[in-house]
Parts: C-alpha cells; sequence; structure tokens
C-alpha cells in the first residue's frame, strides 16, 4: 500500500508529539497576536503565548464553538490581513448566517497535501481517473478533492454534483476509477446504473471516496456489494479545512487523522472535560498549521473515540471510529437517544424496501411521536394489501427491537423521498421548544 | 386465458390515482376494468388495460411501484346465482381466491379473479362448461 507522506504519516508518537507541541506553540502565538477574539479570551483565562510549552498545555485553552463563528462573521476570527486570503468557502447554515472559512496559499498547499494524503489512503494514484460528483462551489467538498487529485497526478473529471444520466455516460466513456461523493448519492448512483442498463462489466470503477454525512456500516456493505467497489470513509469540515481532516485507509478499521495539522482531543460533551484515550465522546479540534482561519479546540459536535495503535496499513497517525452521528443530529424522543443512522441500519437488513427515508419527529399532547416513511422495493411489491401490512408490521417490529423505540411506519410510492446530491434531509422535526 | 392486470401502489393521498390515468391517457391506454383496494393508509389500484406491457412501462417511467398480476376472466349472466357458482366451484377445489372484482356488460358480468392457482382455476372452470375470456377479448370491450 502506498503512503503519500511517509515521514508524517508513520512517524512514531514521540516524534509527532514534539511536532504537535512546536506547532501549538505557534499557533497560539499566531493567534494571541492577530486574533482580538482570541487575546481577549486568553487574556480572561490569564493566559500569554509564554504559558504554552507543550501539546499537553492545550487544555488551558477555552472552546470554540460554530456560534463563535457566527458571532464573529464573515471575517471576524481571521488571522492574516485580507490581502493574504486567496480563497473564501462557506458552509449554509440551517439556522443563521453560513460560516465562512478563509484559506491563505500555505492553507490551500496544506489542504492538498492532506487531500492527496487522503486519496493516496484509498489507493488512488496518478493512473487513476478521479470522477468528483461532490458539488463545487461555496462547499467545500468539490475543490477539497480537486486540489488532492490534481496533486497525486490522477486524471481529474471535475462533474460536480447532480445530472445523473451524464454521471453514469462519463463514468462509462472516460472509465472512472475513483467515485468522489456522498454515500448517499453513492446509493443512488448504483440504483440508477442498475436501471441504465449499462453492465457493471463496462464500468472500470474500483473504489469511492465518501463523506460529508454520517453513514453506517449497513450502508457501506450495500454500496460496496451495488457497486462492486471499495468504499472509503473520508472525514473532514470546513471550518477545521474541508475534507481531508481524516480519512479510512484500505484496512478500513477507522480513519486516520492528520494530526500533524490537526489535533484531535476527545472531551465529555457535557462536562467538557477531556476523557482519558479510548473514550467515546465529542472530537473537538485544535489546527497547528492554518494560517486564514486557524481555531482552538473547535468543537465538533461529532462523536467518536480515538485509537493510537499503529495500523496494519504502516500508518502510525491516531485513528478515529467511523462518526455515527453528530450529537447535532441526536434526536431525543420520549428521552430515548436516537441517531439518524440506527434507523438506517435497521432498514438495510431488509431487502424488500429501499434505504431511502425520511423521519418526522412531532409532539401530540406533550408526547413526541416519529414517523419513519420508507419507499417499498418494487422487486417486492406485488398487489396484496396484507403483504404490505405484513411488511409495515414487520419493519416496525424491527425497529422497536432494535431502538427501544415506537415508531409508526408508512410505505410511499418510490422517489417521493428526496434523493440528495449533497447531503440528504433525512429528518424533520416539527416540534417546538 | 391468463390475463395481465396492472397493480400500482398508491399512497392515500388526493390526486394520485388521476395522475396514473392522465399518464395513462396521454398514450391512449384504454381501460377495461379498475377497481382500488385501501387501507387508510395506501392503496393497491388494479387495472384490465389495452396494452399492459406498455402501461407498465410508462408507469414506471412516471415514478409508480408497478407490477403485472396474473388473473382470469369470466363471462356469466348477471344473476348473483351464476357468480356464487363461479367461487363455488373454485372453493370445492380449495383454491382461494385472493380477491374478485366485476362489471357488467349488456345482460352479462364480466368477473375478473386472482386465484392462489390460475392455472388449476382455468382447468377447473373449463370443467365445468364456464366461459373464460381471452386477453384479446378483454382488452377491445
Ligand atoms: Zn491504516
Amino acid at each position: 500500500m502506498e503512503i503519500w507522506n511517509r515521514h508524517f504519516e508513520c512517524m512514531d508518537r514521540d516524534g509527532i508529539r514534539h511536532v504537535q507541541s512546536e506547532r501549538l506553540r505557534e499557533t497560539v502565538e499566531r493567534v494571541y497576536f492577530n486574533v482580538p477574539y482570541y487575546r481577549n479570551r486568553m487574556q480572561e483565562a490569564g493566559l500569554g503565548p509564554e504559558s504554552f510549552h507543550s501539546i499537553d498545555d492545550l487544555s488551558k485553552l477555552p472552546f470554540t464553538t460554530k456560534q463563535d463563528l457566527r458571532d464573529n462573521y464573515p471575517f471576524g476570527l481571521f488571522a492574516v490581513p485580507m490581502s493574504e486570503i486567496v480563497r473564501v468557502h462557506a458552509s449554509s447554515g440551517t439556522t443563521g448566517k453560513p460560516t465562512v472559512v478563509g484559506y491563505t496559499r500555505s492553507d490551500i498547499a496544506t489542504w492538498s497535501e492532506v487531500m492527496a494524503r487522503t486519496l493516496t489512503c484509498a489507493g488512488a494514484n496518478r493512473n487513476d481517473f478521479i470522477q468528483i460528483a461532490y458539488g463545487y462551489g461555496l462547499f467545500t467538498g468539490g475543490l477539497g478533492l480537486h486540489y488532492g487529485g490534481e496533486k497525486i497526478g490522477a486524471s481529474v473529471i471535475p462533474i460536480s454534483g447532480g445530472n445523473t444520466s451524464r454521471q453514469i455516460q462519463l463514468m462509462h466513456d472516460f472509465g472512472s476509477t475513483v467515485l468522489a461523493c456522498t454515500p448517499s448519492y453513492a446509493l443512488y448512483l448504483a440504483e440508477a446504473i442498475a436501471e441504465s442498463g449499462i453492465k457493471r462489466d463496462d464500468l472500470k470503477l474500483r473504489v469511492g471516496v465518501f463523506g460529508a454525512e454520517p453513514w453506517t456500516e449497513n450502508m457501506r456493505r450495500e454500496i460496496e456489494d451495488k457497486l462492486r467497489i471499495k468504499a472509503i470513509d473520508i472525514y473532514g469540515l470546513s471550518e477545521v479545512i474541508g475534507p481531508g481532516v481524516a480519512s479510512e485507509c484500505l484496512v478500513q478499521e477507522g480513519l486516520h487523522i492528520n494530526e500533524d495539522h490537526f489535533y484531535p482531543e476527545i472531551i465529555d460533551p457535557e462536562t467538557l472535560q477531556v476523557l482519558p484515550s479510548g473514550s467515546r465522546g465529542e472530537l473537538v479540534f485544535t489546527t497547528i498549521t492554518k494560517e486564514g482561519l486557524p481555531l482552538i479546540r473547535y468543537r465538533t459536535r461529532d462523536l467518536t473515540r480515538l485509537t493510537y495503535d499503529k495500523c496494519r496499513c504502516g500508518r502510525t497517525l491516531v485513528r478515529m471510529e467511523k462518526c455515527l452521528g453528530r450529537s447535532d443530529d441526536m434526536l431525543i424522543i420520549r428521552g430515548v437517544n436516537l441517531f439518524p443512522s440506527q434507523v438506517e441500519s435497521v432498514l438495510l437488513e431488509m431487502s424488500e424496501i429501499k434505504p431511502h427515508y425520511l423521519l418526522i419527529v412531532d409532539r401530540i399532547n406533550n408526547l413526541d411521536t416519529l414517523e419513519l416513511k420508507v419507499e417499498v422495493d418494487e422487486a417486492f411489491f406485488q398487489d396484496k394489501i396484507s403483504q404490505l401490512e405484513e411488511l409495515r408490521q414487520k419493519l416496525q417490529n424491527n425497529l422497536e427491537n432494535s431502538l427501544g423505540l415506537g415508531i409508526k411506519v408508512t410505505l410511499v410510492e418510490p422517489k417521493v423521498i428526496e434523493r440528495s446530491e449533497g447531503k440528504s434531509k433525512r429528518v424533520i422535526d416539527k416540534r417546538k421548544y | 386465458m391468463i390475463i395481465h392486470q396492472l397493480s400500482v401502489f398508491l399512497e392515500n393521498k388526493s390526486g394520485r390515482l388521476t395522475e396514473v390515468l392522465e399518464v395513462l391517457g396521454e398514450e391512449n391506454i384504454r381501460i377495461t376494468a379498475l377497481s382500488v383496494a385501501d387501507t387508510t393508509e395506501f392503496g393497491i389500484l388494479r387495472l384490465i388495460v389495452s396494452d399492459p406491457e406498455k402501461a407498465r412501462e410508462i408507469l414506471k417511467r412516471n415514478n409508480f411501484t408497478v407490477n403485472l398480476t396474473e388473473v382470469i376472466s369470466v363471462m356469466a349472466p348477471s344473476e348473483a346465482k351464476h357468480y356464487a357458482k363461479v367461487l363455488r366451484i373454485l372453493s370445492d377445489l380449495d383454491i382461494s381466491v385472493e380477491y374478485t372484482y366485476a362489471f357488467s356488460e349488456g345482460a352479462k358480468s364480466i368477473i375478473i379473479l386472482r386465484c392462489s392457482n390460475t392455472e388449476n382455476a382455468i382447468q377447473a372452470l373449463k370443467n365445468h362448461e364456464i366461459e373464460l375470456l381471452k386477453a384479446s377479448d378483454l382488452y377491445k370491450i
């Protein structure tokens, strides 16, 4: 297995800690002198640049949240003059203002580097054709993959999201070997390819790099079976840099975090205390090389745990477990925690239905209600009411057994549930708090 | 003697039946018989049409879940006793009728039957000299 940057990706723990400590000191100094917001918060805590000697001192610093980015909208947390910024991206906020991120020329180089590692991790190289079906534009997905693809010398097909029939045609005609998109779009494409009449053997697709939304192991198996590819989970968030923060290797046992650039911690989201190694909790990142928008202890809301053992692929970079979901996505229904991805997992175990679903949460007479709309697979549909009723009942029972929650199941016609080309909307919460 | 009936999965929301008929209408599909079975949440629309294969393609293209189901069709005088006789012949042979519907054509009734065993049902009805309709007869009505 190829490794893009053996020096950093296979460094021993002492070495990497040394690099991280050095880079943290530089980062703290940079934000103290260039970002009034951070300087004020450090002064309030009685801290100065001299308070930081090693990476262990990081926990002295307060956290940064998405709200802090919004409060300083659009450029308030940038650490360089705007003349140094060569690129701006923004993520559309579901509530309020978008989150804006800025990159210097050196940040773009860092991003290209970590994306080159990501693609190499997935087994891609200069001989590959990479079809980038992530959206280009303000969203970081498209351009992030693009720069990484060019950096490794692959042939990049910047098709962007959408236009499924053209995706399939170019995949066939150009012989794309690597597909980059969201996992839900990969599933959608798999269905569309099956319907298109194009034979799988006429496609050269070998591997997919999928991210930007949480997905389960079941969904991975489904994609791998249907597309007959290796499905690699990639992780990132635009505030930290975009895709390229972490990536699975072909061993598929956790995602390697590029910790020489993004230092991870796991905290208890309630007490905000750093948890011992191996605990599950909220992932927090400190960027230790970024210039445009350095972030100190940024709370991702993603729940995971870290493993520091050396991976079978040879990399020593710390690995994070595949994210089940963001703590933001977690629903609390009648006191029970529920991630949409858990529902998806139950659906994928039943061949009679398609894993396209919509969860509708409401509160009626002070009681939370949960409805699941799901599509019936055409191959299963006969014309008996009793058969559909049994299916509905079976699904309702399976959900109750594995989630411990009563969910009302409604069968819907195909394609009623919107197929997403970016992140899919799977939950509608109508509750008013 | 086997008739291909279209079965369409429908959510119980207003306008869906109309949409089915409209898309079929645009391509000049003729409907001989129609029946809806429903629960509070969803329904199954059953249709005998002039060109079932083509109609199925049209509906698929328009994102409906659709299947072809084998049914048989019998022509009998409209009096209830004749309908009863048909059902009796089948039940005596333990052939169950999953559903049936009928419409009249002059003094006669045309009965559509979905049976647990289509081949056996056809043979039994033939043995009792019940008039079975061919697909081509039915699509012409
Ligand atoms: Zn590995």
